[in-house]
């Protein structure tokens, strides 16, 4: 490719340019300072194309600006020695040339910044009111389908379970494992100073059953499963499926939610449960190895000092992270809007919201059954 | 079937200058084999019209030339380089002489429209921002989409505004051969009329190469200069429309002597 190349004479008559070389759009931006820094003052302008060796519609629309230009300034121009197909190529060009070409892209400015904050802050009440909303409806139609469980899509159910309980029994158990083996760990080197070794089988079971091993699941949980629903429904928004479900006759909530959240209500108390043995193993197998607990008496003391409340109080907490979970995954997934970008925003906040939510409800659970004396 | 392939081994033939020549493709999807031996050439400053019962392949010959596709078997040719086996320079050189207008648009839903026709140029030269969006608005008033419409996101289109500003974003680079998939499946007819309209003009104005595929028997004889009629595995029959009526083969006689057919020739006729 040749790059193209301008040159400028001002004489007698008036100011001609000489163009030669490729005008192409690969090549343009050589010449493009040239064409544009060059101001028309009235004067003749004659511009020689006679030298160049090709051009498309980018460098007509060089020649065709150029000439808009001179002849809003009041002069002439005369364009020499182009070849008839360039002369057709400028011709259609700048008969295409918008009369008010947008000339910038809009960038996003603090003024912006500051107008989507106050956006999102003053529209965080809308959207917790139609979460809200959101909750009562998924709720209602979960009462409706419990009353007649035909309704309920067995074969989507059955699949969700697998996607969100079966596949995520190996995380969960190696977390279970791993947390037991940590509080076994550090629990032992505090205790051993006081030579309250075997506390170290209360510190566990307690710790892990009523709070660790049901928070942790239900954080991977809706890191794991609430990101899949929030980007599965939200694509199928983006692809116009949901309308074309009401379009249907279908209810997007029956078809669609209910399955994802009966699953997660099903799935999140038994994952719940394999993280909470599997704490128990491994705080069992580190104690055993770090402070010669063995195994006999670490079941003994467990099933003598431990209550069967502590577990309870886990298990109880389950149901309602799933519903946390798949309510806001859900909801975020309905509220994207058009674009692929809308789908990652909304699966980032329906993550961060779900976890944050868990931890909240934890917290107000722990105070409850204080307050209850359990 | 070899006596209805129309031999048009004519003088002109050797004067003509393929761009895209593609020889012995064979595309096979697990046991389904949707090519097989397929040729075809694709001669400069041609229309050349593809058609196909459903399930043909004709969208996938075209992924299949633009390398979406890696073809089971054969080899394709692009403006004289190996678009398979070729050096990787000159594929990537090969991909800006090209643009794709996608069945549904295929917009980068993200970015506004006047974004999405500038992002090739951002990336491939260097020039100013201003020069950038001044080319951007004549690709995207070329196509005949109002200025309006810069700002806009894809999804605030309608269906015949997003497959203009598609056009518009494959225009950008100015390129010699510009592929459509079904590009007025759609559209009303006006804006259908238009469409086609616009090609030609584009085509006469640019000296385009344009391999569409297309079922709108109106286009094809509106502005198609050839027609290569998938079937059989393989390019059944090229040639200029008025001869497809005359091959004896059933499909293509029931496509091309079918009422539609004949509304849509009278059409073209009286343009």
């Amino acid at each position: 490719m040749t790059r193209p190349t301008v040159n400028l004479n001002h004489d007698a008559e008036g100011i001609s340019i000489l163009v030669s070389g490729e005008l192409l759009t690969q090549t343009l931006s050589s010449i493009e300072a040239a064409f544009t820094s060059f101001t028309p003052t009235g004067n003749k302008v004659v511009v020689d194309l006679s030298d160049v060796q090709a051009m498309d519609t980018s460098g007509a629309w060089l020649v065709a600006d150029l000439t808009r230009r001179v002849q809003k300034a009041g002069g002439e121009i005369d364009l020499h020695g182009a070849s008839p197909a360039y002369s057709d190529l400028i011709a259609t060009v700048s008969k295409s040339i918008p009369d008010d070409p947008v000339t910038e892209i809009h960038h996003r400015s603090f003024g912006d910044w500051v107008e989507s904050v106050g956006k999102r802050t003053a529209g965080g009440w809308k959207d917790t009111l139609s979460m809200l909303d959101f909750l009562g409806l998924t709720l209602h139609r979960l009462g409706r389908t419990l009353l007649n469980p035909r309704r309920l899509r067995r074969a989507a159910l059955v699949s969700q379970m697998e996607e969100v309980g079966f596949k995520a029994i190996p995380i969960v158990a190696l977390m279970g494992f791993l947390i037991g083996v940590v509080l076994a760990f550090q629990g032992a080197t505090q205790l051993k100073q006081f030579g309250a070794e075997i506390f170290v089988v209360e510190l566990i079971s307690i710790s892990v059953l009523r709070e660790l091993g049901i928070l942790l699941t239900a954080i991977i949980v809706a890191g794991r499963s609430g990101s899949a629903f929030t980007a599965s429904i939200g694509s199928m928004k983006v692809q116009e499926e949901i309308d074309a479900m009401r379009t249907l006759g279908l209810d997007p909530i029956e078809v669609l939610v209910i399955p994802r959240v009966v699953a997660l209500l099903i799935m999140l108390p038994i994952l719940g449960f394999i993280s909470d043995i599997s704490a128990l193993i491994g705080g069992g197998l580190m104690s055993w190895i770090d402070l010669d607990v063995s195994p006999g008496m670490f079941a003994t003391r467990l099933k003598e000092n431990t209550g069967i409340w502590q577990f309870a109080i886990g298990m109880i907490k389950a149901p309602f992270f799933a519903l946390v979970i798949g309510v806001i995954a859900c909801w975020q997934a309905l509220q994207v809007k058009g674009s692929a970008q809308s789908v990652g925003q909304r699966t980032t906040s329906s993550v961060v919201q779900s976890i944050f939510m868990v931890i909240a409800l934890d917290a107000l659970f722990s105070i409850f059954f204080s307050v209850m004396g359990v | 079937m070899d006596g209805t392939v129309l031999q048009k081994t004519t003088q002109a033939d050797t004067q003509r200058e393929a761009v895209i020549r593609v020889r012995n493709l064979t595309n096979q999807f697990g046991p389904q084999v949707v090519h097989q031996h397929l040729d075809l050439d694709v001669w400069r400053g041609e229309v050349l019209g593809i058609v196909g019962g459903s399930g043909t392949g004709k969208s996938v010959l075209l992924r299949t030339i633009v390398g979406l596709n890696k073809p089971t078997a054969g080899s394709i040719e692009v403006l004289g380089v190996d678009v398979l086996n070729g050096p990787e320079q000159e594929r990537r050189r090969i991909e800006q002489r090209w643009g794709v207008a996608f069945q549904d648009g295929a917009l980068f839903s993200s970015l506004t429209v006047l974004q999405n026709v500038i992002a090739p140029l951002r990336e491939h030269t260097g020039m100013s921002e201003s020069l950038m969006c001044a080319l951007g608005s004549l690709k995207i008033s070329l196509v005949g989409l109002p200025q309006l419409s810069c700002g806009k996101f894809p999804s605030e289109l309608s269906g015949g505004m997003r497959k203009r500003a598609a056009l518009a974003r494959a225009l950008a680079m100015d390129p010699e051969i510009v592929f459509l998939d079904e590009p007025t499946a759609g559209l009303d007819p006006i804006g259908a009329a238009a469409y086609d309209d616009l090609i030609g003009e584009l085509q006469n104005a640019l000296g385009l190469t344009v391999f569409m595929v297309t079922h709108d028997l109106d286009s094809l004889y509106a502005i198609c200069d050839r027609i290569a009629v998938l079937a059989e595995k393989r390019v059944l029959v090229e040639g200029p429309i008025e001869e497809m009526t005359k091959v004896d083969h059933p499909w293509v006689q029931e496509y091309f002597t079918g009422p539609r057919a004949r509304a849509a020739q009278e059409k073209g006729q009286s343009r």
